[in-house]
């Protein structure tokens, strides 16, 4: 009963994986046969593609940036909204909206958010008497309007959260009230040691994804201005899709892959310095 | 003594009302922020070229024009496309609640060889890049003849390639106890008979949310509708969103807004009636849609 899985796993997953190796040690444009070329396109794209380079630094950056803005921002609201409040449910589908909708809706309506003259970000900035900002026309200031846009739809974790905010036993609370502890303690010594678990696994999942960002760069930019937002996977998909160069780019795809599996084992690493499981707690007090 | 701690009591109460008036300040300014780019694009669609680049931008277009929608799913083929999309949603949807809970069932209520060390695979592979498959998938499709059909992007759903939903479906399936597989069994009950008149009644809020989960994302699928389709007539909603953009003639914004809010509205309208179900997944699952 599992065959149609590992017939999917065979003909979309393994043997696409083998295909892919093959051919990221070949030169290939789809019309003449492959040539086999052994590891120069991993050696061109590691040691003389500076545009390569420069894909993996803006991919880089974004990550380092927006992931952790939006785990904290998510985790804050989530700590807000985790409260005898009214109207819980309102604020949790709005902050929520625009997880449901990410992908090309939302670029498309950043890229008018954002626009130099006639866009609702300068249009505001205006009021306060701020000078308009080419938000996607600047590449010192492109990434900057890529990890805003990020931050805005922090409500997906914000959710993650609140689930896990919600097991966390209210004895714990209580106790650390006796002790005397005042709500920013226990934020930080209770709160956030109970669901390291939930942030870990929000950590390894935004690396995964944000490596990955496509859609946005490719609506919003299309990698511009010069190459300021050229993401990888945008990279890769100007060598596949617009050059004809399968066996470069899935020797990018390679490195992509690489890459996430190199960042995803360090955090699985440094994970048992800070994640904290609950039944180490049980093993020890009982 | 009593008077000291009423006052205490009193100023305590201050206190909270503060916090608590913060609290909701924060949460309405953000509220704000999130819903303030919809109603701008809302705005957008319903304004005059000219006002549309009118400065100081008027949120209130007056008048308004609402023919821009009628133009969207009339002069250009957006409304094709929003039935292009449908199709693919309902079509891939249905392949991967039959696929998956298939894999789900097997994987947790039967037992034959390999099946941990495979579910560690499965495992893997949800962590596996896209990028890694797409290129000898692509040229898969290709050599089949397939670009421009709709097989390439419903296909590989009816072959659990997503295998995140066998896990979800895994999970709940472990909650119905084996007894019941047990009892069928004894009555001469097949496999599949187990599996298809006990096991997915009994899964409907389970299957609900991985139905609603996938469709989400289906509907708003970009890279693979990208590749391989593409004819005018063919396309995916959220890939013809894009051919608004127009760099040389100028994009038409407000038709652009125009087609964005009816891209959108089925998802919002879906997500208002079932956000219990849906959040409730998202928070069993950990995982993001």
């Amino acid at each position: 009963m599992a065959a149609p899985w590992i017939f999917g796993f065979v003909f979309f997953i393994a043997g696409p994986m083998i295909a892919s190796l093959y051919l990221s040690m070949t030169r290939w444009d789809l019309f003449t046969p492959p040539r086999f070329l052994g590891l120069d396109n991993f050696h061109a794209l590691l040691t003389d593609d500076n545009t390569f380079w420069l894909s993996f630094r803006v991919t880089t950056l974004y990550a380092v940036f927006s992931v952790p803005i939006q785990i904290a921002v998510g985790l804050a609201l989530a700590q807000l909204l985790n409260q005898k409040i009214r109207l819980l449910g309102m604020f949790r589908s709005v902050y929520y909206l625009p997880s449901v909708l990410s992908g090309v809706s939302i670029a498309i309506m950043f890229r008018w958010i954002f626009g130099t003259q006639y866009g609702l970000l300068n249009g505001a900035l205006k009021l306060l008497g701020i000078e308009p900002v080419s938000w996607l026309g600047d590449p010192d200031i492109v990434l900057l309007s890529f990890i805003l846009m990020s931050v805005w739809g922090s409500g997906a974790n914000m959710l993650i959260y609140l689930g896990a905010l919600q097991s966390v036993p209210t004895e714990l609370y209580e106790a650390a009230e006796v002790d005397g502890a005042g709500s920013f303690r226990k934020f930080f010594k209770i709160t956030v040691p109970m669901i390291t678990p939930v942030i870990f696994f929000t950590l390894i999942n935004g690396i995964i994804i944000s490596l990955q960002e496509f859609q946005t760069p490719f609506i919003l930019t299309e990698g511009g201005p010069a190459n300021a937002s050229l993401f990888i996977v945008l990279y890769l998909y100007r060598h596949a899709f617009q050059w004809f160069k399968m066996g470069y780019a899935s020797a990018i795809a390679w490195v992509i892959f690489f890459y996430v599996l190199v960042l995803s084992v360090l955090v699985l690493r440094s994970s048992k310095a800070w994640v904290y499981y609950e039944g180490s707690l049980k093993g020890r007090g009982e | 003594m009593t008077t000291l701690s009423l006052g205490r009591k009193k100023n305590r109460q201050r206190t909270d009302a503060i916090q608590k008036f913060v609290i909701y300040l924060i949460l309405i300014g953000g509220a704000v922020i999130v819903l303030f780019p919809f109603l701008w694009t809302f705005s957008t669609s319903l304004k005059t070229p000219d006002q549309v680049y009118q400065i100081p931008p008027q949120l209130i277009p007056n008048p308004a024009e609402p023919s821009n929608y009628v133009r969207v799913l009339v002069d250009r083929p957006f409304a094709r496309w929003l039935l292009n999309s449908l199709f693919v949603v309902v079509i891939s949807t249905i392949g991967t609640l039959l696929s998956c809970s298939l894999a789900a069932f097997a994987f947790s209520r039967l037992r034959w060889p390999f099946r941990d060390k495979l579910f560690l695979v499965l495992l893997a592979t949800m962590m596996l890049p896209t990028q890694v498959t797409l290129i000898p998938t692509f040229i898969l499709f290709k050599e089949l003849g397939w670009i421009n059909t709709y097989f390439p992007i419903t296909l590989p759903a009816w072959f659990a390639r997503n295998a995140f939903y066998v896990f979800l479906l895994r999970q709940f399936f472990m909650t119905i106890p084996l007894d019941l597989d047990d009892a069928a069994r004894m009555d001469g009950a097949s496999h599949f008979q187990v599996y298809w008149r006990i096991i997915l009644p009994m899964s409907k809020p389970a299957l609900g949310v991985a139905a609603l989960m996938f469709a989400q994302f289906k509907w708003r699928e970009f890279l693979a509708p990208l590749i391989y389709l593409n004819r005018t007539e063919s396309l995916t909603a959220a890939v013809g969103l894009r051919t608004f953009m127009d760099e040389t003639h100028g994009t038409d914004w407000e038709l652009m807004m125009a087609a964005n809010i009816l891209f959108m509205a089925p998802v919002v309208t879906v997500f208002f009636f079932t956000q219990r179900y849906m959040i409730q997944g998202v928070v069993i699952t950990g995982v993001k849609g």
